[in-house]
């Protein structure tokens, strides 16, 4: 018995090991990648580690092209749409977990219908609209489509948060004299933090990551993005794997640092909306 | 005494009542106004769009053509293999995702040291923006530089490097290999917090009856997690089914069209075709199917919210 044990013990390691691996390998592959010299890094059989930490990758990156202003963008772009998709949702949200109204069901299937949607199947009109209206290649045409995007997993984390806070907080508020708008900021909104926190992270991280929308409307190399800007680092003819690799790493590495510290949270808002049903 | 109150003072009652229904409408306003603006009206004009021959590069030219878009797709042999190609990518790559997320999940469920640090591990393939997954993948598959032909060849499953994502045959495979690493974690947590509503007590009278690991998984664990199962196959299901930035970064498509899926057909008839209307039908198509099966998972989650 106690040996059957051992052994189980011991493949289930083997077979966390090789999980471990595999999640990890492409990534940890893409970092000693970037620090390979030249001649490491286009060798056949391929080198596995790099004899000595070469940074030009990461300075070629950073200097000879456009690198700084993909960041740039991409974090006004996801900001403002975090904080735009939070403010409109956390409204909507408190209004359909604790005020009577009519029409709720209606509402809410709406919203959560486009979480469905496919980017391609509205990209053409909104196209013509943003180049219609010269916004083709601004900020803010991005930020409207990703907040509308990001309106209904927000809005149903929100909503589940709102319903746990209990009733009887605003019943005594009202009863002191307070108009439900009072009720909501002064008292709901506070106890309801956590919530808009995971919120915004998982926002933040989707409207960082998105490409089509990015790719179509921003089509000046001064308005891209992170994603479509790396993407777009193949030329004609050469593939820059260093310059790639380089990059890579720096986007992804504070998404890594994020991820680990807010783990949980990501993870209990990602579960929430596909679990309880 | 409340009664009393109420009747002594209907006005502020109903003030009151009609004070919260319009607050709540206001509050609703915005976020609705967002998906109604940005999302619900340019599906509308998409379908408006397929049912006219319009060219970009030819705007005097715009006009009403009816069903002859679909008609145009319909006889055309690149749009079946993109809707194959599309097929194939999600049936397989939700399936694989299924198996090992569940083997994933299923790991993780277990009490051992570093849990924390592995689930956060997990996470790492779903933070990384897709593209650059996808240039990962790429230069991992590539002909000559790629590690992954050293791998094979030093434990000699092949004797030469291989063209992964050069050659017809293989290229969609390579492709669904590297959806499943980014997506198949995500499919874990979700089966992984579906595993943890489950009692133990369950298993423990199982054990005292002398059913064996097998027999607990199949008996107990599959049909318990049946409902979250399905809810992360339709969600994983419509997620594969847009496939675009992945195959879009590693291959665009190629080689030949033999993993060009209808996202990314879509995407070249409208943005380098500059054509309109026919972009805007397949546009319409993607829309249908997707729409059907967000219908059902919306059936399944509505239950839930409004109680």
């Amino acid at each position: 018995m106690k040996l059957k044990n051992t052994i189980n013990q011991i493949i289930f390691y083997i077979f966390l090991t090789i999980f471990l691996v595999y999640i990890i390998f492409p990534f940890l592959w893409q970092t000693l990648t970037s620090f390979k010299t030249p001649q490491e890094l286009f060798s056949i059989p391929p080198t596995w580690i790099p004899s000595k930490i070469y940074t030009g990758y990461y300075i070629n990156v950073f200097t000879k092209r456009p690198f700084l202003t993909y960041l740039k963008n991409s974090f006004i772009v996801a900001s403002s749409t975090t904080l735009f998709s939070l403010f409109v949702s956390s409204f909507a949200a408190y209004a359909l977990a604790r005020l009577k109204f009519k029409g709720k069901a209606i509402i809410l299937s709406l919203v959560l219908s486009v979480s469905m949607f496919p980017g391609i199947a509205i990209v053409s009109p909104l196209f013509i609209f943003l180049k219609n209206v010269n916004i083709l290649n601004s900020y803010l045409g991005l930020i409207l489509t990703y907040t509308t995007f990001a309106i209904p997993l927000s809005l149903w984390i929100l909503t589940s948060f709102f319903k746990e806070i209990p009733f009887e907080l605003e019943e005594s508020a009202k009863v002191d004299g307070a108009t439900p708008m009072q009720a909501f900021l002064k008292i709901i909104m506070p106890l309801a933090t956590p919530g808009m926190f995971t919120t915004a992270i998982l926002t933040f991280i989707a409207a960082w990551n998105e490409f089509l929308f990015a790719l179509v409307f921003n089509t000046q190399d001064s308005m891209r993005t992170v994603p479509v800007g790396i993407a777009m680092f193949p030329g004609e003819h050469d593939l820059p794997w260093g310059d790639i690799a380089a990059a890579s790493v720096v986007v992804t590495v504070p998404l890594i640092i994020m991820v680990l510290i807010f783990q949980k949270r990501i993870i209990s808002g990602l579960t929430a909306g596909a679990v309880k049903g | 005494m409340i009664e009393q109150k109420n009747l002594t003072s209907p006005t502020k009652q109903s003030k009151f009542q009609l004070s919260e229904a319009t607050l709540g409408y206001i509050l609703v306003a915005p976020a609705l106004l967002c998906i109604i603006a940005i999302a619900l009206y340019p599906v509308l004009n998409t379908f408006k769009l397929s049912l006219y021959y319009m060219k970009l590069q030819l705007p005097g030219l715009t006009h009403f053509v009816g069903l002859q878009n679909y008609n145009t797709l319909f006889s055309d042999s690149r749009f079946w293999s993109a809707t194959l190609n599309t097929v194939f990518f999600t049936v397989v790559s939700v399936a694989l995702e299924l198996v090992l997320g569940m083997v994933m999940a299923l790991l993780m469920n277990k009490k051992f040291k570093g849990t924390g640090l592995v689930r956060a591990a997990v996470l790492i393939p779903w933070a990384i923006p897709t593209v650059i997954s996808a240039l990962m993948w790429k230069f991992i598959y590539n002909d000559q530089f790629g590690v992954l032909n050293d791998i094979l060849m030093k434990i000699g499953l092949i004797s030469s490097y291989k063209a992964w994502l050069g050659n017809p045959s293989s290229a969609m495979s390579a492709a669904i290999f590297a959806d499943v690493w980014k997506t198949a974690p995500f499919m874990a947590l979700l089966l992984l917090a579906g595993l943890q509503n489950i009692s133990q007590d369950l298993y423990e009278a199982a054990k005292v009856d002398g059913a064996g690991s097998i027999r607990q998984f199949f008996r107990i664990t599959l049909p318990l997690l049946k409902p979250t199962i399905l809810v992360a196959l339709i969600f994983r299901t419509l997620d594969a089914f847009r496939v675009f930035d992945l195959i879009f970064v590693m291959t665009g498509g190629g080689p030949g069209n033999s993993t060009e899926t209808l996202s990314i057909y879509a995407y070249k008839t409208l943005f380098r075709n500059l054509d309109f209307g026919i972009g805007s039908a397949i546009a319409v198509i993607i829309f249908i199917f997707v729409f059907i099966f967000a219908m059902f998972y919306i059936k399944l989650l509505d239950k839930s919210i409004l109680k």
